[in-house]
């Protein structure tokens, strides 16, 4: 059975349209990554399957329940960690939890075992009784995780669960995430704005752009659906002339998937070995200097720009919140 | 039931918070005591003010005990604010949480909050010569009077902390409502010495429903009838304000 099936959703604000038609499913069990740059309209997406909002039109089930006709039956199956921190600051580590496993219905002994394992097992056990404020955001943001999970939900939401964390709290979230699907199996949605996280945890992978899902597959399916490599060329005082020099590629090998990062041209090409000397000769008779070559196999990166046109770190720079 | 557990657990996490704020406790006990203080003294010669009372200390506690609960009451919202920014009340509402026990949480907050207060102010009233002509009896309607006017506003300020959600809106709107209706109460003169149109306007203000309430309590020590009318209006008004402000989400949740 599918634990998340969305059908064609839509919702406008105002003046923006968050989703425009938005179909995915999720298997039970399942890792699921929504990948996109800010406002590509995966919160709203995650909004509208933890029944905080509503979406204008389509249909989605959790759990198998429709989140529209019967949200409380969702809330009760879901934990949601949401993009921004829910911790309440003035009250402690514990009370943040006993207090959402209350309002689960959750009393007594039962709830107070639950929230001691809890708070082992996000590493807050010796921090547990003092008050949030305190905390570091790393800290915050694993009693958000156990927030979530404090009634032991059978989906998890988890809304850019790394935004705003240092390397190593990333880390460590990143291994929270992997034991959840291993141990407990959890069926989790997660969104990202980082691809290498979507390619680390998600088994499975939709790319989101401006309110749709571009593409769906697993990371190995989507890059080994582009043919080829990626060639990083490497560029010595280009003066901010970095946009002829992807003009210069693009002719040179006729690459659809060009873009620039920092002082490096990355195109995706059929054969690195023949498209190298090629490019080089280009650049160099155009008055660019290179410092160096590398070849890859296409990363989730070049999947994006394959199938948006648009290159991934520029438009999450550029995106709203 | 479920909400009731839900607002009274949600009650508990607010009081618990405030009480580690120990600014904010001097302020709730201070703050009403000046302005009994400071009217009192301001008014003292104005003999005629009083209408009938010992004293027009007498005749203010009673005033100042509701004035100081509505204004409490206009205020409840920044807290919902607060929550809002914090997305305490987004965690709330992806789990199964009533919306009528988040607001009514708020409310009964406020409303624990002023009767705390007309205790304080009712003391500080018996050190200055106050008498509560009506006994115990009395104390409990003052004490319900402050109670129920409190959460009145409060079911008020979260309705329209849910529609604006921005400090700086509320703070605007709060000024806005609460000034004037203090003027169209008797909380500070007599009802017969108020010019005919604010006598007429009065009579709707759910803050001289309180003031009349009380001050038959503390000033004549009788009239239950009246007082007891009084208080059923402002259990009607509480209601309708935190249903409301439970509407109020709505608007909330579509905007997310």
């Amino acid at each position: 059975m599918d634990a998340i099936v969305v059908e064609d959703l839509h919702k406008r604000y105002k003046t923006v349209q968050a989703l425009d038609g938005v179909s995915f499913s999720v298997r039970e069990g399942e890792v699921f990554g929504l990948l996109g740059p800010n406002g590509a309209g995966k919160s709203t997406t995650v909004r509208v399957l933890t029944t905080l909002t509503r979406a204008d039109s389509g249909t989605a089930s959790v759990a198998g329940e429709d989140v529209a006709k019967h949200p409380n039956r969702v809330r009760r199956a879901i934990g949601y960690v949401a993009q921004d921190s829910g911790v309440d600051w003035e009250a402690t580590g514990r009370e943040n939890l006993l207090l959402q496993g209350r309002i689960h219905g959750m009393a007594g002994p039962p709830l107070r075992g639950r929230v001691d394992e809890l708070l082992e097992l996000v590493g807050l056990g010796d921090s547990a009784d003092r008050i949030a404020r305190t905390y570091s955001g790393g800290m915050k943001r694993r009693l958000d995780v156990a927030i979530g999970l404090v009634h032991k939900p059978r989906v998890l939401f988890l809304d850019e669960p790394t935004t705003g964390l240092d390397p190593e709290a990333r880390a460590a979230m990143w291994e929270e995430v992997e034991r959840l699907a291993r141990e407990e199996h959890l069926t989790i949605l997660l969104t990202t704005h980082y691809l290498e996280e979507a390619d680390r945890l998600a088994e499975r992978v939709a790319i989101v752009s401006q309110g749709r899902i571009v593409v769906e597959g697993s990371p190995e399916t989507l890059k080994a659906g582009l043919e080829g490599e990626s060639v990083s060329v490497e560029l010595r005082e280009t003066d901010g002339r970095l946009a002829p020099a992807v003009e210069v590629v693009r002719r040179a090998v006729g690459a659809r998937d060009v873009l620039v990062d920092g002082q490096v041209v990355r195109a995706r090409v059929p054969n690195g070995g023949q498209a190298i000397p090629v490019i080089l000769s280009a650049l160099e008779s155009d008055g660019f200097h290179v410092a160096s070559v590398t070849t890859a196999r296409p990363s989730l990166d070049d999947v994006y720009l394959h199938y948006t046109g648009r290159d991934f770190t520029k438009e999450d720079k550029e995106g709203g919140a | 039931m479920q909400t009731a557990r839900q607002t009274g657990w949600m009650v508990v996490r607010q009081a618990r918070n405030l009480m580690r704020e120990p600014i904010w406790i001097a302020m709730m006990i201070i703050q009403p005591m000046i302005w009994l203080l400071l009217y009192g003294q301001l008014f003292s010669k104005v003999t005629s003010l009083r209408a009938g009372a010992g004293s027009y200390v007498e005749f203010l506690t009673p005033g100042v005990v509701c004035m100081n609960a509505f204004f409490g009451g206009t205020w409840a919202g920044m807290a919902m604010i607060n929550d809002l920014d914090r997305h305490v009340v987004d965690r709330f509402l992806a789990a199964p949480a009533s919306r009528l026990a988040i607001v009514l949480s708020q409310v009964v907050r406020a409303g624990l909050t002023a009767i705390l207060q007309a205790i304080v102010l009712l003391l500080v009233g018996l050190a200055l010569g106050v008498r509560v002509h009506g006994g115990a009896l009395g104390w409990l309607v003052v004490l319900a009077a402050a109670f129920l006017l409190a959460m009145v506003f409060a079911g008020f300020s979260n309705g329209i902390a849910l529609l604006l959600r921005r400090e700086a809106s509320m703070i605007a709107s709060a000024n806005f409502v609460s000034l004037p209706l203090m003027f169209l109460s008797s909380i500070l003169v007599a009802t017969a010495l108020m010019p005919g149109w604010i006598r007429a306007i009065a009579r709707f203000n759910p803050v001289n429903w309180g003031v009349l309430a009380s001050r038959n309590a503390v000033v004549t020590g009788g009239d239950w009838g009246h007082s007891s009318l009084y208080l059923l209006f402002l259990l009607a008004a509480v209601t309708a304000t935190s249903l409301f402000a439970t509407w109020c989400f709505r608007s909330y949740q579509r905007s997310i």
